[in-house]
């Protein structure tokens, strides 16, 4: 995932919020009140903060006014009404929401929208359609490669996007030989698909359907 | 259609389209991200407001004050309902905690406000404004300090398997004294999240009086019922509809909050609204598998005949929560005279335990297969062995009740030779492979086959398409494909000639998705709503239905022929019916069987276990869909691998809550944790079951999978780990010495 040094100051402060029932959990036992409507947030009060925001989604020129809290996963979904891309966890945690950014593959809920001005986005819509499938969805469909279907777009959009990872020479956590060329097999496969959890279990078949793209691409 | 005698010869029978592997019809849909889930529906009610569920910060007690003056001025809030200024909500027949009302905190998490704002991202930002005051009670979280007091109580999971809270048979005591190899152990499994991958969810809007509710559930009939005694509506005023389900695994068996608060919201807000659970309420907010205690006794002869078998176990749960019935599959599972089951419930104030895939025997068989395995060494046998040689064909309990078809001895067999369980050193500890200690094991795999009533509708139009109509769910079990499979065989037509529709309460009441019964008695609905339908269609052509053949998309009687499509007319055909069963289920014991093989190495220095190779061989019936029906039994082996050696919902003993409530915190297995798995379904048919002669598979894949892991851990390294999950700082000490 590309590393953002953007500070996000209104996620921060989201999640120090919601903190606040756990940290009132923590406190010794017995009486728990907190003084009423204490430090409310300056500035929740008010109107949101929105700034306007073009990029290209799926080859189309979107622009969009927007909160600035607004993850790239709420803007597709809950404002282009692209929600193909999955929303399992929020939290950087599942990646159903993968997505590919400039030809990279991102958690779309750890990415504030506002951050991709002139970016290019593509989703699962954009890779194919139901009567037009991508070669990997043709293989997902092929193999069985999902159950529920809901981490299913994140798993298509982060293959395609980890097989060009492979070929242009970018190693994994379980590449033996850092100087030589990545290879495309079972274990780099899974070891780079690892970020996107199935809990339906078809990781067996999910493996299938990439390595057959995998061969026909090589 | 009653069914109460076994199936004869069927259309079924010719498997021109049921049996094949076919891709599932709304695979496109699901990989081109076009199957609306249900929080995306933006097609269904304009102008949807974000409602954000707010959790309670305490386990037992009361809210004694909610200020929410400040969210409620927050920008683009536009209704507040809390938990104080809205009565407790009538407790539905299925939910054993309050899902929303009242003062009263049962457990941490339980929902306590919805906030409904313009956005996502002001209605979660106004919720952090709400001062919460409590007046918290101590709580009982412990269910080891717990158990001792525990009484016993018998229970059903709602999911099939059900126990009287203690059931003896002949002299247990006097057996197991009596008997020269004796075993008495106690094992532990934790409490386990489904961690489905997409959250509760509901979209919920009001038209006067009626509500309509998008949502995610994987039975739309006791989701409807139990939505209008909770809101205390009129059942007919209540529709639900829910064609996709991100998952479900039991944790969408039943009516939970997102429904509720979206409703209430709705109603505040006067217009639509949406709500999805956040991820770190669906641990502590929804239900759980609840952990378990068990203690297994067992004693045979020096010949490997069990004489006494004995299965206790105490779990916990809110005071209107029942036991986890892990005691179920010792009931049948295996021979001997002397029997003895018993289950204890402890009352804990942690959130509701309640069904996970296959409750009672997923967490039973995690004990009752170590416990085997473990008296198959004190015996000198093989496991596999021992296993056969205590293989029933009735059930012990009532010997003059066989089983419909048994066929674990073949499982067993059949596997152990696929797997080449010969090469298995039986002396643990032995074999290494560099670093890795690695080591086999097996468990037997065991499940119930529930039969309960399910109708269908189904629509022929004179283009010769027919469309079904149930409110079944696909929950990633293949639904849609096997009934349109289904349907295509009965009506002699391609599978692309068959639309399907589900997951609606407009439509006739199915069995839904639980418990393993969903194929095989949803398919059974739709077989007999196609008999009517041929009836209807031949004697639309005039065509005596007796030998009315349907081919092609014909239908031949003697030497008349018509295209189906004919018989429909302008206005179309019609016909609905449903499957009923009688006492075949009384009068044999069905169930389903499995062979599960696993192959593991265990780091010598770490600890870190490595699955390497999965096999489980299944026999469960006619396999309606051999693709989907093995995507079922690989997934649910995953999900044992999960339970063997990572999942674990971590109380928090002094506050009562479960600690890692996220996906980063209550692992689950990813790709790297997976190896290729094999799935090898015996060639069965059991006419005992339905017209389909199906079975379920969904549950069976997770049974015995969990101790076949830790019997193979065992094989590895020497070290008999007795509590789950078998993490690596259980073995670190134990670990052999290193060359
Ligand atoms: S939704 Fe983004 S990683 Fe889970
Ligand atoms: S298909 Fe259901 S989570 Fe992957």
């Amino acid at each position: 995932m590309p590393a953002s040094d953007t500070p996000s100051v209104t996620r921060r402060s989201a999640m120090a919020g919601a903190a606040a029932s756990a940290a009132a959990a923590s406190l010794p036992p017995v009486a728990l009140a907190q003084a009423p409507s204490a430090a409310a947030p300056a500035g929740a009060l008010e109107a949101p903060v929105t700034a306007t925001l073009s990029l290209t989604v799926n080859g189309e020129a979107q622009s969009l006014e927007l909160d600035t809290r607004t993850t790239l996963l709420d803007a597709l979904r809950e404002h282009l009404h692209l929600t193909g891309t999955k929303k399992g966890c929020d939290h950087g945690q599942c990646g159903a929401c993968t997505v590919i950014l400039d030809g990279k593959r991102v958690y779309s809920c750890l990415t504030l929208a506002v951050m991709h001005e002139g970016d290019a986005v593509t989703t699962i819509e954009g890779l194919g359609r139901p009567d037009s499938l991508h070669p990997m969805q043709a293989a997902f469909v092929k193999h069985d490669g999902y159950q529920c279907g809901y981490c299913t777009p994140g798993q298509i959009c982060a293959s395609v996007a980890m097989l060009e990872e492979i070929k242009a020479g970018i190693p994994s956590h379980v590449t033996a030989d850092l100087t030589a060329a990545a290879q495309t097999t079972a274990e780099e496969i899974r070891e780079r698909m690892s970020g996107n959890i199935c809990r339906c279990g078809a990781y067996s078949n999910i493996l299938d359907a990439i390595t057959e793209v995998a061969e026909r691409q090589a | 259609m009653k069914f109460d005698t076994p199936a004869g010869a069927n259309p079924i029978d010719q498997l021109k389209v049921v049996g094949q592997p076919l891709d599932r019809i709304d695979g496109p849909l699901k990989t081109t991200g076009t199957a609306p889930y249900a929080y995306e529906r933006h097609d269904v009610a304009p102008n949807q407001a974000y409602g954000h569920v707010v959790g309670a910060g305490i386990a037992r007690g009361r809210v004694t004050a909610m200020d929410i003056a400040a969210a409620r001025a927050a920008a683009g809030v536009i209704a507040i309902v809390t938990t104080l200024d809205t009565p407790r909500l009538a407790k539905a027949k299925r939910n054993a905690a309050p899902l929303f009302g009242g003062a009263e905190i049962q457990h941490y998490h339980q929902a306590i406000a919805v906030v409904v704002a313009e956005s996502f991202e002001q209605a979660r930002a106004a919720a952090q404004l709400i001062r919460v005051s409590y007046a918290r009670e101590p709580g009982r979280f412990d269910l080891a300090a717990a158990a001792g007091s525990a009484p016993l109580v018998g229970g059903d999971s709602e999911e099939g398997s059900g126990a009287p809270p203690e059931d003896r048979r002949g002299d247990f005591e006097g057996a197991f004294g009596a008997a020269p190899v004796r075993l008495d152990q106690t094992y532990t499994t934790p409490d386990e999240s489904h961690a489905m991958m997409e959250p509760h969810a509901s979209i919920a809007a009001w038209e006067g009086d009626r509500l309509t509710v998008w949502t995610s559930s994987q039975m739309i009939a006791w989701g409807k019922a139990d939505l209008a005694t909770t809101l205390g509506l009129p059942p007919e005023k209540v529709r639900l509809v829910s064609p996709y389900i991100g998952g479900g695994f039991g944790g969408k068996l039943f009516l939970r909050a997102d429904a509720v608060l979206a409703a209430l919201g709705a109603r505040a807000a006067g217009r639509p609204v949406k709500v999805a659970l956040t991820r770190p309420l669906v641990a502590n907010n929804t239900t759980h598998r609840p952990a378990t205690i068990q203690r297994i006794r067992i004693g045979a002869g020096r010949d490997g005949r069990i004489t006494a078998i004995a299965h206790e176990s105490t779990s916990g749960n809110l005071k209107d929560g029942k036991p986890e019935t892990a005691v179920q599959q010792s009931k049948l599972l295996y021979a001997g005279a002397n029997r003895l089951t018993a289950m204890r419930l402890a009352e804990l104030d942690l959130p509701e335990g309640n069904a996970m895939r296959a409750p009672g025997e997923a967490p039973g068989l995690m004990a009752l297969e170590i416990a085997m395995d473990e008296m198959a060494e004190k015996l000198g046998l093989d496991p596999v062995r021992f296993r056969i040689l205590n293989d029933t064909q009735v059930d012990p309990e009532h010997p003059e009740r066989p089983f419909s078809h048994r066929q674990l001895v073949e499982c067993l067999s059949r596997g152990a030779e696929r797997f080449g369980w010969s090469g298995r050193n039986p002396k643990p500890g032995e074999r290494r492979d560099g670093r890795w200690l690695v080591g086999m094991g097996m468990a037997a795999g065991f499940r119930n086959n529930l039969l309960t009533k399910s109708a269908a509708r189904v629509r022929l139009d004179r283009e010769g398409i027919v469309t079904v109509e149930t409110d079944m769910t696909d929950i990633g079990t293949g639904s849609y494909t096997i009934i349109a499979q289904t349907a295509a065989e009965m009506m002699g037509l391609p599978i692309d000639k068959v639309r399907v529709r589900l997951g609606d309460s407009d439509f006739p009441v199915s069995a839904g998705s639980g418990g393993q019964w969903g194929a095989n008695n949803s398919t059974a609905g739709v077989y007999a709503a196609c008999v009517k339908l041929r009836e209807a269609v031949a004697q639309r052509l005039g065509f005596n239905s007796a030998d009315a053949a349907f081919a092609e998309g014909m239908v031949r009687a003697g030497n008349r022929s018509a295209p189906l499509g004919q018989a429909a007319g302008e206005a179309g055909l019609v016909a609905e019916d449903g499957i009923e069963y009688g006492d075949l289920a009384k009068r044999y014991q069905q169930s389903t069987f499995a062979g599960h093989f696993v192959e593991v190495a265990v780091d010598a220095a770490t600890g870190e276990t490595r699955v390497r190779r999965m096999l489980a061989v299944c026999a469960a019936g006619r396999i309606l869909n051999p693709k989907s029906a093995r995507s079922q039994v690989i997934g649910a082996m995953t999900m044992g691998v999960g339970a063997a050696l990572m999942e674990d919902l971590v109380v928090d003993k002094r506050l009562g809550f479960f600690v890692n409530h996220d996906l980063a915190g209550y692992e689950v297995p990813v790709h790297a944790d997976i190896p290729h798995q094999e799935v090898i379904f015996l060639d069965e048919v059991d006419p005992v079951s339905s017209p389909m002669k199906a079975k379920g598979v969904g549950e069976l894949g997770l049974c015995g999978v969990g101790a076949a892991i830790a019997n193979a851990v065992y094989n590895a390294t020497g070290i008999r780990v007795r509590d789950y999950p078998i993490t690596l700082d259980k073995l670190l000490d134990r670990l052999p010495e290193m060359a």
